[in-house]
């Protein structure tokens, strides 16, 4: 067992901590107080994201990618959670869900994607179907030989700059012993097909100038063509491909945290109350304590659920762990560092009060923290008949 | 032309610097290592002549313990195209002083024949501002110091150095030792292909003695301290009340 990086590892690690710390903290304050990112800005971080080579460097390179393992990946991933997510969206990954492209969706979507021509968004969630994926409402029926899609997806992240849409439609429903259960379908549509609609989303709390959008589908019509996968194999591509993006989150909690304990820690050691340094006070001390012990906690957990995916290893229930463990890690270490602050942690003076606000949603998307509770449990229990 | 870049690891310059306890220098132990950000601009300028047709290959060298091969791994990504390791030391606060660096940096340069010596003008550990300026002594070569533009034109260069009054352009002759300093360039980053590639690039490792270098120290650290605490500052509420404040202080 080696737990130390190699020399790319490190190398990795420090372009991309450079490139965070150079060309996204400087423009952090700004989208905080426009919630929005310029577009000159958005297209400079991806240029120069694509001259390092970054640029879906979690793509094979047969694709045109950097071909990252998922471990290499995650350590680009930690580093990037040190930044504003509305600003690092443009350091590009597309999906990899996009690697199921076949024939001329390749040169179509996922092609172009790995090159930045065009950018892609992810639509699973709907108003009445959000944990329960399943549920959805979105559905699209056979007519001559196209699918006529109608219905509603909501919260998708980025959909303001994308160019294209990977979106999960019910295609039909299986009469089960159970009762009956939707067949699924991914499909592919790009911005400004008739009959689909993109509009602005609610206004959320965490990531702002990272947005969610609401995508309306009425009377579209879908050629097969645009069927990402199997029809009625959605469950096949997401389960091949989606779960990975869920180490996503927990590497990029653990990155912000780090990055938000250094000035707690800072803090700490600088701040005076009662004639001497607050960190010298037990109250403050044992809460640096917890917080970095949680951090390399957390770091270890996701770092080794990588590990698993390029062994080959079933990985789900280790995903779904550093998922909710990084992300209540988070949460917990950015409210402590706001309470060692004290009354300046509340004031945008200081980013303490946005990673505080930014770390709430990690706990909810990408399968929230009693759905992963969920998947972690069932996968002890049911093999045992409980 | 060969280019020789000598590199220095030394504490990254984010990190705060605590003086150890027993006064003998600065803790280094669990510290972040880089790259001296004046080499890092020499990596650079030496590279920008290779891809301007000047120079044909990039060799980075580095004295000192044997970690500091993490630093030649980076300049190796930022795109040099060998490397030279020599050990010197073991102990990681062993700081090998600039004399010892240039006579190993000479038996480097005999080895290598290189038309020109790119360095930082010194390393911001401790800022002896010494090792070119020995290293262009030992060779007999001319030196171009604190360059902030640098012209090589056949067996000359014109390099615009920065001195205390301003700006002054000097012509030398090749072979010759320059030092870069801070506004010569901007220092790219390791792209990702460079980086997977570093480590298929060439490292040979030396030691001191190969050389024929006795790289013990000769100077004696009588003391390290930390600097002293500035006083809180205060603000003036207008120009009149600022001029009267200095006159005050015996300034103006
Ligand atoms: C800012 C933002 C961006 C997003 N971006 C995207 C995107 O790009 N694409 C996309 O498809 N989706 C996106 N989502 C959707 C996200 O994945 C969902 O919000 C998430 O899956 C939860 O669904 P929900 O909000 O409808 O909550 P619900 O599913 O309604 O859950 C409500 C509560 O009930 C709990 N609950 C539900 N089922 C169970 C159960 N079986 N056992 C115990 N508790 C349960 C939940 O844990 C939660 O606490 C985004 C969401 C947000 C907030
Ligand atoms: C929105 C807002 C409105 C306010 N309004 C008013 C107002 O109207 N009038 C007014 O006078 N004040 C007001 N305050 C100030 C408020 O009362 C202080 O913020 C509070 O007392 C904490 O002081 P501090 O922020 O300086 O934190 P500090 O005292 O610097 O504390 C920093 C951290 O150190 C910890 N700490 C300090 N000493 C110890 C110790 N001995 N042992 C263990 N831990 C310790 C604290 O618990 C905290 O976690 C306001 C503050 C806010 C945020």
């Amino acid at each position: 067992m080696n737990f130390g990086l190699s020399d790319e590892q490190e190398m990795i690690v420090s372009t991309v901590r450079s490139f965070v710390e150079n060309e996204i903290y400087p423009h952090e304050d700004l989208v905080e107080r426009t919630g929005e990112v310029p577009s000159d800005l958005a297209q400079e971080i991806k240029r120069k994201t694509l001259d390092l080579g970054f640029y879906a460097c979690n793509f094979p390179e047969e694709v045109g990618g950097a071909g990252l393992n998922h471990l290499d990946f995650a350590l680009v991933e930690r580093e990037l959670g040190r930044g504003s997510m509305a600003l690092t969206h443009f350091f590009g990954r597309p999906q990899n869900i996009l690697m199921a492209c076949e024939g001329e969706q390749r040169e179509k979507y996922l092609l172009p994607a790995v090159r930045g021509e065009r950018m892609d968004a992810l639509a699973m969630t709907e108003p009445e179907a959000g944990s329960d994926v399943r549920g959805m409402r979105c559905t699209a029926v056979r007519d001559g030989g196209d699918w006529v899609v109608n219905g509603t997806k909501h919260f998708i992240s980025g959909a303001d700059h994308a160019d294209f849409f990977i979106v999960f439609i019910a295609t039909g429903v299986d009469e089960t012993p159970k009762g009956p259960k939707k067949r699924i379908t991914a499909f592919l549509v790009d911005r400004g097909h008739p009959g689909f609609e993109v509009r602005d989303g609610y206004q959320s709390v965490s990531h702002r100038g990272y947005k969610n959008c609401v995508l309306e589908f009425t009377d579209c019509r879908l050629p097969d063509a645009q069927v990402l996968g199997e029809v009625d194999g959605g469950f096949d591509v997401m389960n091949t491909w989606l779960y990975a993006t869920r180490i996503t989150v927990a590497t990029m909690s653990v990155g912000r945290a780090r990055r938000c304990f250094d000035y707690a820690l800072d803090y700490a050691a600088e701040r005076k109350q009662f004639g001497q340094q607050i960190g010298k006070f037990q109250g403050v001390s044992f809460q640096i304590a917890d917080m970095i012990t949680e951090i390399d906690a957390a770091d270890y957990l996701t770092l080794a659920s990588a590990w698993r995916l390029d062994q080959g290893l079933d990985a789900n229930r280790e995903i779904a762990s550093a998922k909710v463990y990084a992300t209540e890690m988070l949460a917990h270490v950015t409210d402590a560092t706001l309470q060692i602050f004290g009354g300046m942690g509340l004031m945008s003076d200081f980013p303490i009060e946005r990673f505080w606000r930014d770390a709430r949603v990690e706990r909810i998307w990408d399968g929230t923290s009693e759905i992963q509770r969920h998947i972690i449990s069932r996968s002890l229990l049911r093999p045992l008949g409980a | 032309m060969k280019v020789l870049v000598p590199v220095k690891r030394v504490i990254d310059y984010n990190v705060k610097v605590r003086v150890k306890a027993d006064g003998s220098g600065v803790d280094l132990a669990n510290v972040k290592m880089s790259m001296n950000p004046f080499d890092e601009i020499a990596v650079e300028e030496a590279i920008r002549l290779k891809e301007a047709g000047k120079a044909d290959e990039v060799v980075a060298v580095s004295i000192g313990v044997k970690q500091a091969q993490e630093t030649l791994r980076t300049a190796l990504a930022m795109g040099a195209d060998r490397a030279i390791l020599v050990v010197a030391a073991d102990d990681v606060h062993t700081d090998i002083e600039p004399l010892a660096v240039a006579k190993i940096l000479k038996g480097v340069v005999d080895e290598e024949q290189p038309g020109l010596v790119l360095c930082g003008k010194q390393a911001i550990d401790n800022d002896m501002n010494a090792t070119g300026q020995m290293l262009s002594a030992l060779m007999g070569w001319s030196q171009a110091t604190f360059a902030s533009e640098v012209d090589i034109d056949g067996d000359s260069a014109t390099v615009t150095r920065e001195v205390d009054g301003g700006l002054q352009t000097i012509k030398v002759k090749m072979p010759a030792v320059v030092t870069v300093d801070l506004r010569l360039n901007e220092p790219r980053y390791a792209s990702l292909p460079n980086i997977m590639k570093a480590k298929k690039k060439p490292l040979d490792e030396k030691t001191a003695a190969d050389y024929g270098v006795d790289a013990s120290p000769r100077l004696e650290i009588v003391k390290t301290t930390e600097p002293e605490a500035r006083a809180a500052g205060i603000k003036v509420g207008s120009v009149d009340e600022l001029v009267e404040k200095l006159k005050e202080a015996g300034v103006v």
